[in-house]
Protein backbone atom coordinates (compact mmCIF):
# COMPACT_ATOMS: atom_id res chain seq x y z
CA UNK A 1 0.00 0.00 0.00
CA UNK A 2 1.06 3.14 -1.27
CA UNK A 3 -1.44 5.47 -0.19
CA UNK A 4 0.62 8.72 1.41
CA UNK A 5 2.79 8.62 -1.56
CA UNK A 6 -0.18 8.68 -4.22
CA UNK A 7 -1.71 11.67 -1.79
CA UNK A 8 1.29 13.39 -1.90
CA UNK A 9 1.90 13.60 -5.47
CA UNK A 10 -1.57 13.97 -6.79
CA UNK A 11 -1.61 17.89 -7.59
CA UNK A 12 1.89 16.81 -9.94
CA UNK A 13 0.37 13.43 -11.14
CA UNK A 14 -3.09 14.72 -11.96
CA UNK A 15 -2.52 18.19 -13.41
CA UNK A 16 1.43 18.31 -14.32
CA UNK A 17 2.10 20.80 -11.66
CA UNK A 18 5.55 21.98 -11.87
CA UNK A 19 7.44 25.39 -10.62
CA UNK A 20 8.95 28.22 -11.91
CA UNK A 21 12.09 29.53 -10.90
CA UNK A 22 11.26 33.20 -9.72
CA UNK A 23 14.75 33.99 -10.46
CA UNK A 24 15.58 32.77 -14.00
CA UNK A 25 12.23 31.39 -14.93
CA UNK A 26 13.29 28.50 -15.70
CA UNK A 27 10.30 25.87 -15.96
CA UNK A 28 10.83 22.60 -13.66
CA UNK A 29 9.41 19.45 -13.45
CA UNK A 30 8.73 17.04 -11.35
CA UNK A 31 8.93 19.90 -8.83
CA UNK A 32 12.20 19.93 -6.58
CA UNK A 33 12.12 23.36 -4.79
CA UNK A 34 15.87 24.26 -6.43
CA UNK A 35 16.42 25.36 -9.49
CA UNK A 36 18.29 23.12 -11.95
CA UNK A 37 19.45 26.46 -14.24
CA UNK A 38 20.48 28.78 -11.36
CA UNK A 39 20.88 27.00 -8.15
CA UNK A 40 18.25 28.69 -5.67
CA UNK A 41 15.52 27.87 -4.44
CA UNK A 42 12.34 27.48 -6.52
CA UNK A 43 9.26 26.84 -4.82
CA UNK A 44 6.24 28.91 -6.97
CA UNK A 45 3.87 26.88 -8.27
CA UNK A 46 3.44 26.08 -12.34
CA UNK A 47 0.83 24.20 -14.38
CA UNK A 48 1.97 23.17 -17.59
CA UNK A 49 0.37 23.68 -20.88
CA UNK A 50 0.41 20.07 -21.28
CA UNK A 51 1.74 20.93 -24.80
CA UNK A 52 4.69 18.87 -25.84
CA UNK A 53 6.34 16.20 -28.30
CA UNK A 54 7.29 12.81 -28.55
CA UNK A 55 11.83 12.87 -28.15
CA UNK A 56 11.94 9.30 -27.90
CA UNK A 57 9.76 5.90 -27.44
CA UNK A 58 9.90 2.59 -26.50
CA UNK A 59 6.87 0.17 -26.24
CA UNK A 60 6.56 -2.56 -23.19
CA UNK A 61 5.77 -6.10 -23.90
CA UNK A 62 6.58 -7.86 -20.35
CA UNK A 63 4.81 -5.11 -18.12
CA UNK A 64 5.80 -4.66 -14.27
CA UNK A 65 3.07 -5.78 -11.62
CA UNK A 66 0.15 -3.53 -11.60
CA UNK A 67 0.45 -2.70 -15.02
CA UNK A 68 0.28 -6.26 -16.71
CA UNK A 69 -3.22 -5.77 -17.61
CA UNK A 70 -1.99 -2.74 -20.36
CA UNK A 71 0.66 -4.64 -22.12
CA UNK A 72 1.64 -3.84 -24.74
CA UNK A 73 1.54 -0.07 -24.24
CA UNK A 74 4.54 2.66 -25.07
CA UNK A 75 6.71 4.74 -22.60
CA UNK A 76 7.93 8.28 -24.49
CA UNK A 77 9.96 10.94 -23.25
CA UNK A 78 8.34 13.74 -23.98
CA UNK A 79 9.82 17.22 -24.61
CA UNK A 80 7.32 19.85 -22.89
CA UNK A 81 6.78 23.26 -24.78
CA UNK A 82 8.11 24.83 -21.70
CA UNK A 83 11.66 22.56 -21.53
CA UNK A 84 11.62 20.04 -19.08
CA UNK A 85 11.64 16.21 -20.40
CA UNK A 86 9.05 13.79 -18.18
CA UNK A 87 8.52 10.33 -19.17
CA UNK A 88 4.80 8.80 -19.48
CA UNK A 89 2.97 6.41 -20.75
CA UNK A 90 1.62 6.96 -24.38
CA UNK A 91 -2.47 6.58 -24.87
CA UNK A 92 -5.54 6.86 -27.27
CA UNK A 93 -2.87 5.80 -30.01
CA UNK A 94 -5.55 4.11 -32.32
CA UNK A 95 -3.90 2.58 -34.85
CA UNK A 96 -1.50 5.67 -35.49
CA UNK A 97 1.92 5.14 -35.72
CA UNK A 98 4.58 7.08 -33.36
CA UNK A 99 7.02 8.85 -34.67
CA UNK A 100 10.10 11.42 -33.23
CA UNK A 101 8.71 14.74 -33.07
CA UNK A 102 4.90 13.91 -33.27
CA UNK A 103 2.98 16.59 -31.11
CA UNK A 104 1.12 15.22 -28.08
CA UNK A 105 -0.82 16.32 -25.49
CA UNK A 106 -1.46 15.46 -21.68
CA UNK A 107 -4.44 13.68 -20.73
CA UNK A 108 -5.18 12.33 -16.84
CA UNK A 109 -5.79 8.70 -17.13
CA UNK A 110 -6.59 5.51 -14.79
CA UNK A 111 -2.56 4.37 -14.18
CA UNK A 112 -2.87 1.35 -12.09
CA UNK A 113 -5.10 0.28 -8.51
CA UNK A 114 -3.16 0.08 -5.37
CA UNK A 115 -2.28 -3.52 -4.91
CA UNK A 116 -5.64 -5.65 -6.87
CA UNK A 117 -9.51 -4.49 -7.85
CA UNK A 118 -10.05 -3.59 -4.11
CA UNK A 119 -7.24 -0.74 -3.96
CA UNK A 120 -7.81 2.75 -4.81
CA UNK A 121 -7.23 3.84 -8.29
CA UNK A 122 -4.16 6.01 -8.99
CA UNK A 123 -4.69 8.75 -11.65
CA UNK A 124 -2.14 10.45 -13.07
CA UNK A 125 -0.54 11.96 -16.64
CA UNK A 126 -0.28 10.37 -19.47
CA UNK A 127 -0.17 11.63 -23.46
CA UNK A 128 -1.49 11.33 -26.24
CA UNK A 129 -1.57 11.99 -30.07
CA UNK A 130 -2.43 15.91 -30.21
CA UNK A 131 -6.17 15.76 -31.58
CA UNK A 132 -6.04 18.10 -34.49
CA UNK A 133 -8.87 20.47 -34.89
CA UNK A 134 -11.32 19.67 -37.44
CA UNK B 1 -52.02 24.22 -10.66
CA UNK B 2 -49.36 25.91 -9.07
CA UNK B 3 -46.28 27.70 -11.18
CA UNK B 4 -44.47 24.55 -11.27
CA UNK B 5 -41.35 26.04 -13.38
CA UNK B 6 -38.21 26.52 -11.87
CA UNK B 7 -36.92 29.79 -12.00
CA UNK B 8 -33.61 31.16 -9.74
CA UNK B 9 -34.04 34.78 -8.00
CA UNK B 10 -30.77 36.24 -9.82
CA UNK B 11 -30.79 35.04 -13.26
CA UNK B 12 -28.33 32.42 -14.59
CA UNK B 13 -26.89 30.43 -17.42
CA UNK B 14 -23.94 28.77 -18.71
CA UNK B 15 -20.58 30.33 -18.35
CA UNK B 16 -18.25 27.40 -20.29
CA UNK B 17 -19.15 24.49 -21.46
CA UNK B 18 -17.35 20.66 -22.41
CA UNK B 19 -17.66 17.79 -23.79
CA UNK B 20 -15.60 14.43 -23.60
CA UNK B 21 -15.92 11.25 -26.46
CA UNK B 22 -13.27 8.83 -26.00
CA UNK B 23 -11.46 7.47 -29.32
CA UNK B 24 -12.82 3.89 -29.82
CA UNK B 25 -15.98 2.89 -31.77
CA UNK B 26 -17.34 -0.34 -32.17
CA UNK B 27 -19.94 -0.33 -35.01
CA UNK B 28 -23.29 -2.01 -34.22
CA UNK B 29 -23.24 -4.49 -37.28
CA UNK B 30 -20.34 -5.94 -35.57
CA UNK B 31 -22.13 -6.77 -31.87
CA UNK B 32 -25.01 -8.01 -34.36
CA UNK B 33 -22.27 -10.59 -36.11
CA UNK B 34 -21.08 -11.73 -33.01
CA UNK B 35 -24.72 -12.23 -31.16
CA UNK B 36 -27.89 -11.94 -33.90
CA UNK B 37 -26.19 -12.75 -37.53
CA UNK B 38 -27.44 -9.88 -39.74
CA UNK B 39 -31.10 -10.45 -38.65
CA UNK B 40 -33.06 -6.60 -37.67
CA UNK B 41 -32.58 -3.36 -37.82
CA UNK B 42 -29.90 -1.62 -35.51
CA UNK B 43 -30.79 1.18 -33.17
CA UNK B 44 -27.13 3.18 -33.99
CA UNK B 45 -24.77 3.11 -36.59
CA UNK B 46 -21.70 2.79 -33.99
CA UNK B 47 -21.10 3.65 -30.46
CA UNK B 48 -18.39 5.18 -28.48
CA UNK B 49 -15.75 2.63 -26.32
CA UNK B 50 -13.29 3.91 -23.57
CA UNK B 51 -9.75 3.11 -23.85
CA UNK B 52 -8.72 0.61 -21.08
CA UNK B 53 -7.27 3.50 -18.98
CA UNK B 54 -10.64 5.71 -19.25
CA UNK B 55 -13.37 5.94 -16.52
CA UNK B 56 -15.71 8.50 -15.54
CA UNK B 57 -13.57 10.60 -13.49
CA UNK B 58 -10.88 10.69 -16.19
CA UNK B 59 -13.58 11.60 -19.04
CA UNK B 60 -15.33 14.21 -16.65
CA UNK B 61 -11.88 15.95 -15.86
CA UNK B 62 -11.35 16.20 -19.78
CA UNK B 63 -14.79 17.97 -20.11
CA UNK B 64 -14.40 19.69 -16.89
CA UNK B 65 -11.22 21.60 -18.29
CA UNK B 66 -13.02 21.79 -21.74
CA UNK B 67 -15.56 23.87 -19.67
CA UNK B 68 -13.15 25.87 -17.75
CA UNK B 69 -11.41 27.14 -20.89
CA UNK B 70 -14.76 28.73 -22.22
CA UNK B 71 -15.53 30.15 -19.05
CA UNK B 72 -12.59 32.01 -18.71
CA UNK B 73 -12.55 32.01 -14.98
CA UNK B 74 -10.32 30.66 -12.18
CA UNK B 75 -10.71 27.47 -10.61
CA UNK B 76 -11.08 28.94 -7.65
CA UNK B 77 -14.27 30.59 -8.50
CA UNK B 78 -16.16 27.32 -8.15
CA UNK B 79 -17.84 26.74 -5.34
CA UNK B 80 -19.50 23.28 -6.42
CA UNK B 81 -18.09 20.31 -8.54
CA UNK B 82 -20.85 18.09 -9.34
CA UNK B 83 -20.79 14.63 -11.09
CA UNK B 84 -23.95 12.72 -12.49
CA UNK B 85 -23.48 9.15 -13.71
CA UNK B 86 -24.67 5.85 -13.23
CA UNK B 87 -20.86 4.58 -14.01
CA UNK B 88 -18.86 6.18 -10.93
CA UNK B 89 -15.66 3.89 -10.68
CA UNK B 90 -15.90 3.29 -6.72
CA UNK B 91 -19.05 2.68 -4.69
CA UNK B 92 -17.81 4.70 -1.77
CA UNK B 93 -15.34 7.56 -2.92
CA UNK B 94 -16.68 10.70 -4.85
CA UNK B 95 -15.76 10.88 -8.16
CA UNK B 96 -16.28 14.71 -7.62
CA UNK B 97 -13.10 15.12 -5.31
CA UNK B 98 -10.69 13.48 -8.08
CA UNK B 99 -12.24 15.75 -10.33
CA UNK B 100 -12.05 18.59 -8.51
CA UNK B 101 -8.73 18.51 -7.48
CA UNK B 102 -7.34 17.49 -10.98
CA UNK B 103 -8.64 20.99 -12.27
CA UNK B 104 -7.70 22.59 -8.89
CA UNK B 105 -10.78 23.53 -7.59
CA UNK B 106 -9.93 22.64 -4.24
CA UNK B 107 -10.69 23.00 -1.37
CA UNK B 108 -13.55 25.51 -0.76
CA UNK B 109 -16.22 23.41 -2.41
CA UNK B 110 -19.31 21.30 -2.42
CA UNK B 111 -18.63 18.01 -4.13
CA UNK B 112 -21.09 15.38 -4.38
CA UNK B 113 -21.86 12.62 -6.98
CA UNK B 114 -25.30 12.47 -8.43
CA UNK B 115 -27.29 9.24 -9.19
CA UNK B 116 -30.86 9.08 -11.22
CA UNK B 117 -30.03 6.76 -14.01
CA UNK B 118 -29.70 8.97 -17.73
CA UNK B 119 -30.88 12.35 -15.55
CA UNK B 120 -28.31 12.76 -12.51
CA UNK B 121 -26.00 15.22 -14.93
CA UNK B 122 -29.50 17.38 -15.49
CA UNK B 123 -30.10 17.03 -11.91
CA UNK B 124 -26.60 18.68 -10.83
CA UNK B 125 -27.69 21.44 -13.66
CA UNK B 126 -30.72 22.20 -11.33
CA UNK B 127 -29.55 22.10 -8.60
CA UNK B 128 -26.26 24.55 -9.76
CA UNK B 129 -28.66 26.74 -11.16
CA UNK B 130 -30.64 27.18 -7.25
CA UNK B 131 -26.67 27.36 -5.92
CA UNK B 132 -26.08 30.29 -8.28
CA UNK B 133 -29.61 32.05 -8.17
CA UNK B 134 -30.06 32.15 -4.89
CA UNK B 135 -26.85 34.17 -4.47
CA UNK B 136 -24.88 31.47 -2.23
CA UNK B 137 -22.57 30.60 -5.08
CA UNK B 138 -21.23 32.62 -8.18
CA UNK B 139 -19.82 29.85 -10.30
CA UNK B 140 -20.72 25.68 -9.85
CA UNK B 141 -19.71 23.00 -12.03
CA UNK B 142 -22.18 20.18 -13.11
CA UNK B 143 -21.42 17.24 -15.33
CA UNK B 144 -23.25 14.18 -16.80
CA UNK B 145 -20.73 11.38 -17.93
CA UNK B 146 -20.96 7.64 -17.90
CA UNK B 147 -18.94 4.53 -19.57
CA UNK B 148 -22.46 2.44 -19.40
CA UNK B 149 -22.61 -1.43 -19.78
CA UNK B 150 -24.67 -3.34 -21.74
CA UNK B 151 -24.94 -7.11 -21.02
CA UNK B 152 -23.37 -9.10 -23.78
CA UNK B 153 -26.03 -9.68 -26.58
CA UNK B 154 -28.81 -7.89 -24.84
CA UNK B 155 -30.60 -4.95 -26.65
CA UNK B 156 -28.86 -2.66 -24.33
CA UNK B 157 -25.14 -3.51 -25.75
CA UNK B 158 -26.11 -2.14 -29.17
CA UNK B 159 -26.49 1.67 -27.71
CA UNK B 160 -24.39 1.59 -24.66
CA UNK B 161 -21.98 4.12 -25.04
CA UNK B 162 -19.48 6.22 -22.96
CA UNK B 163 -19.16 10.21 -23.03
CA UNK B 164 -20.60 13.05 -21.56
CA UNK B 165 -20.62 16.51 -21.43
CA UNK B 166 -19.55 19.54 -18.30
CA UNK B 167 -21.58 22.83 -17.45
CA UNK B 168 -20.27 25.69 -15.90
CA UNK B 169 -23.49 27.65 -14.24
CA UNK B 170 -22.56 31.02 -13.70
CA UNK B 171 -24.49 34.80 -13.23
CA UNK B 172 -26.29 35.50 -16.78
CA UNK B 173 -24.48 38.76 -17.31
CA UNK B 174 -21.35 36.32 -17.68
CA UNK B 175 -23.30 33.69 -19.47
CA UNK B 176 -22.92 32.66 -23.37
CA UNK B 177 -26.53 30.69 -22.68
CA UNK B 178 -28.71 31.88 -19.99
CA UNK B 179 -30.99 29.38 -18.28
CA UNK B 180 -34.08 31.00 -18.23
CA UNK B 181 -36.03 28.32 -16.48
CA UNK B 182 -36.66 24.42 -15.75
CA UNK B 183 -39.04 21.84 -14.98
CA UNK B 184 -38.96 18.50 -13.84
CA UNK B 185 -41.49 15.89 -14.46
CA UNK B 186 -40.69 12.86 -11.92
CA UNK B 187 -42.58 9.62 -11.20
CA UNK B 188 -41.96 6.22 -9.69
CA UNK B 189 -41.23 4.02 -12.65
CA UNK B 190 -39.69 0.23 -13.29
CA UNK B 191 -37.95 0.60 -16.70
CA UNK B 192 -34.53 0.08 -16.30
CA UNK B 193 -32.46 -0.04 -12.66
CA UNK B 194 -29.29 -2.43 -11.73
CA UNK B 195 -29.02 -3.60 -8.46
CA UNK B 196 -26.00 -3.30 -5.96
CA UNK B 197 -22.94 -5.59 -7.03
CA UNK B 198 -24.17 -6.39 -10.67
CA UNK B 199 -22.62 -5.35 -12.80
CA UNK B 200 -24.83 -5.42 -16.26
CA UNK B 201 -28.39 -3.27 -15.80
CA UNK B 202 -32.45 -5.05 -15.87
CA UNK B 203 -34.81 -3.37 -18.10
CA UNK B 204 -38.83 -3.93 -18.68
CA UNK B 205 -38.35 -4.09 -22.11
CA UNK B 206 -41.53 -2.83 -23.69
CA UNK B 207 -42.33 -0.73 -20.55
CA UNK B 208 -39.38 1.63 -21.50
CA UNK B 209 -41.08 3.27 -24.29
CA UNK B 210 -44.81 4.76 -24.13
CA UNK B 211 -45.19 4.97 -19.88
CA UNK B 212 -41.58 5.42 -19.11
CA UNK B 213 -39.57 7.68 -22.11
CA UNK B 214 -42.35 9.37 -23.94
CA UNK B 215 -44.50 9.88 -20.98
CA UNK B 216 -41.76 11.63 -19.04
CA UNK B 217 -39.84 13.73 -21.90
CA UNK B 218 -43.41 14.99 -23.35
CA UNK B 219 -44.92 16.20 -19.84
CA UNK B 220 -41.76 17.99 -19.04
CA UNK B 221 -41.34 19.33 -22.23
CA UNK B 222 -45.27 20.22 -22.39
CA UNK B 223 -45.45 21.46 -19.21
CA UNK B 224 -42.27 23.65 -19.32
CA UNK B 225 -43.63 25.64 -23.03
CA UNK B 226 -47.12 26.07 -21.57
CA UNK B 227 -46.31 27.67 -18.69
CA UNK B 228 -43.70 30.22 -20.44
CA UNK B 229 -46.04 30.34 -23.10
CA UNK B 230 -43.75 28.99 -26.05
CA UNK B 231 -44.45 26.36 -28.66
CA UNK B 232 -42.07 24.62 -30.80
CA UNK B 233 -41.61 26.86 -33.14
CA UNK B 234 -40.21 29.41 -30.37
CA UNK B 235 -36.87 27.26 -30.61
CA UNK B 236 -34.24 27.31 -32.89
CA UNK B 237 -32.98 23.98 -31.45
CA UNK B 238 -34.18 21.45 -29.53
CA UNK B 239 -32.43 18.10 -27.86
CA UNK B 240 -33.95 15.58 -26.45
CA UNK B 241 -32.30 12.01 -24.68
CA UNK B 242 -31.38 9.83 -27.26
CA UNK B 243 -30.95 5.65 -25.95
CA UNK B 244 -31.32 5.04 -29.51
CA UNK B 245 -32.05 7.10 -32.72
CA UNK B 246 -35.87 6.82 -32.99
CA UNK B 247 -36.71 7.68 -29.69
CA UNK B 248 -35.57 11.45 -29.31
CA UNK B 249 -36.99 11.58 -33.42
CA UNK B 250 -40.52 10.64 -32.14
CA UNK B 251 -40.55 12.50 -29.22
CA UNK B 252 -39.65 15.94 -31.46
CA UNK B 253 -42.34 15.22 -33.63
CA UNK B 254 -45.18 14.52 -30.71
CA UNK B 255 -43.97 18.14 -29.59
CA UNK B 256 -43.79 19.72 -33.03
CA UNK B 257 -40.65 20.39 -33.52
CA UNK B 258 -38.94 19.81 -37.28
CA UNK B 259 -36.54 16.89 -37.79
CA UNK B 260 -33.64 20.00 -38.75
CA UNK B 261 -34.01 21.82 -35.23
CA UNK B 262 -33.04 18.46 -33.59
CA UNK B 263 -30.11 17.54 -36.15
CA UNK B 264 -27.20 18.89 -34.36
CA UNK B 265 -27.88 18.07 -31.23
CA UNK B 266 -28.48 14.33 -32.59
CA UNK B 267 -25.64 12.29 -31.72
CA UNK B 268 -26.75 9.09 -30.69
CA UNK B 269 -26.12 7.60 -34.58
CA UNK B 270 -22.67 8.03 -34.21
CA UNK B 271 -21.66 7.60 -30.44
CA UNK B 272 -24.14 5.76 -28.76
CA UNK B 273 -26.13 6.30 -25.80
CA UNK B 274 -23.47 8.15 -23.39
CA UNK B 275 -26.70 8.03 -20.95
CA UNK B 276 -26.07 10.86 -18.32
CA UNK B 277 -24.35 12.88 -20.74
CA UNK B 278 -26.64 11.88 -23.72
CA UNK B 279 -28.97 14.52 -23.92
CA UNK B 280 -26.12 17.44 -22.53
CA UNK B 281 -23.64 16.60 -24.97
CA UNK B 282 -26.06 17.01 -27.84
CA UNK B 283 -26.85 20.78 -26.44
CA UNK B 284 -22.86 21.41 -26.84
CA UNK B 285 -22.96 20.03 -29.99
CA UNK B 286 -25.87 22.79 -30.52
CA UNK B 287 -24.11 25.59 -28.50
CA UNK B 288 -20.47 24.65 -30.59
CA UNK B 289 -22.36 25.94 -33.72
CA UNK B 290 -24.98 28.37 -32.43
CA UNK B 291 -25.98 32.18 -33.13
CA UNK B 292 -26.52 34.76 -30.03
CA UNK B 293 -30.24 35.03 -30.05
CA UNK B 294 -31.02 31.37 -30.55
CA UNK B 295 -33.75 29.39 -28.22
CA UNK B 296 -32.84 26.11 -27.32
CA UNK B 297 -35.07 23.60 -25.37
CA UNK B 298 -33.40 20.49 -23.81
CA UNK B 299 -35.10 17.43 -21.61
CA UNK B 300 -33.25 14.91 -20.67
CA UNK B 301 -34.60 11.91 -19.11
CA UNK B 302 -33.95 9.39 -16.69
CA UNK B 303 -34.85 5.50 -15.69
CA UNK B 304 -37.01 5.19 -12.59
CA UNK B 305 -38.21 7.90 -14.08
CA UNK B 306 -38.03 11.66 -14.67
CA UNK B 307 -37.59 14.22 -17.14
CA UNK B 308 -35.52 17.62 -16.84
CA UNK B 309 -36.44 20.40 -19.44
CA UNK B 310 -35.01 23.59 -19.81
CA UNK B 311 -35.44 27.07 -21.95
CA UNK B 312 -32.27 28.33 -23.01
CA UNK B 313 -31.30 31.53 -24.72
CA UNK B 314 -27.87 31.80 -26.38
CA UNK B 315 -26.10 35.30 -25.85
CA UNK B 316 -23.84 37.40 -27.71
CA UNK B 317 -21.18 35.31 -25.14
CA UNK B 318 -21.06 32.75 -27.98
CA UNK B 319 -19.08 33.74 -30.27
CA UNK B 320 -15.90 34.63 -28.46
CA UNK B 321 -16.07 31.03 -26.33
CA UNK B 322 -17.13 28.42 -28.78
CA UNK B 323 -13.74 28.19 -29.91
CA UNK B 324 -11.80 28.48 -26.84
CA UNK B 325 -11.86 24.43 -26.46
CA UNK B 326 -12.15 21.25 -28.75
CA UNK B 327 -15.70 21.37 -30.18
CA UNK B 328 -18.00 17.71 -29.92
CA UNK B 329 -17.84 17.45 -33.83
CA UNK B 330 -14.13 17.17 -33.62
CA UNK B 331 -13.89 14.34 -30.84
CA UNK B 332 -16.42 12.52 -32.87
CA UNK B 333 -13.73 12.72 -35.68
CA UNK B 334 -11.55 11.40 -33.79
CA UNK B 335 -12.52 7.71 -34.97
CA UNK B 336 -10.85 4.37 -34.37
CA UNK B 337 -12.92 1.60 -35.01
CA UNK B 338 -12.49 -1.78 -33.13
CA UNK B 339 -13.45 -5.04 -33.01
CA UNK B 340 -16.02 -7.48 -30.61
CA UNK B 341 -12.79 -9.21 -29.20
CA UNK B 342 -10.82 -5.35 -28.65
CA UNK B 343 -14.18 -4.24 -27.15
CA UNK B 344 -14.28 -7.44 -24.86
CA UNK B 345 -11.17 -6.09 -23.34
CA UNK B 346 -11.44 -2.76 -23.54
CA UNK B 347 -15.11 -2.99 -21.39
CA UNK B 348 -13.36 -5.91 -19.00
CA UNK B 349 -15.50 -8.20 -20.48
CA UNK B 350 -13.31 -10.89 -20.48
CA UNK B 351 -12.78 -12.66 -17.00
CA UNK B 352 -9.21 -13.25 -15.87
CA UNK B 353 -9.07 -15.14 -12.61
ZN1 LIG C 1 16.55 29.59 -11.72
Amino acid sequence: MEIPRHWRLKQQRYGLVGEVCPHCDYKIFPPRDVCPNCGDEAKTLYTFSGKGEVFSFTTIYEAPTGFDHAAPYTVAIVKLDEGPMVTAQLTDLGDQPIEIGMPVEMVTRKMRNDGDERGVIVYGYKFRPAVVAA
Amino acid sequence: MPNTLLTPNRPVGIVGYGSYVPRYRIAAREIARVWAGSKGGLPVKEKAVPGLDEDVITMSIEAARNAMLRAQIEPAQLRAVWVGSESHPYAVKPTSTVVAEAIGAVPHIQAGDWEFACKAGTEAMVAAMGFVGSGMADYALAIGMDTAQGKPGDALEYTAAAGGAAFIIGPAENALATLNASYSYVTDTPDFWRREYQKYPEHGVRFTGEPAYFQHITSSSKTLMAELGTTAKDYQWAVFHQPNTKFPQRAAQMLGFTPEQIAPGLLVPVIGNTYSGASIIGLTAILDIAKPGDRILLASFGSGAGSDAFDITVTDKITLRAGLARKTQEYIARRTEIDYATYARYRDKITMK
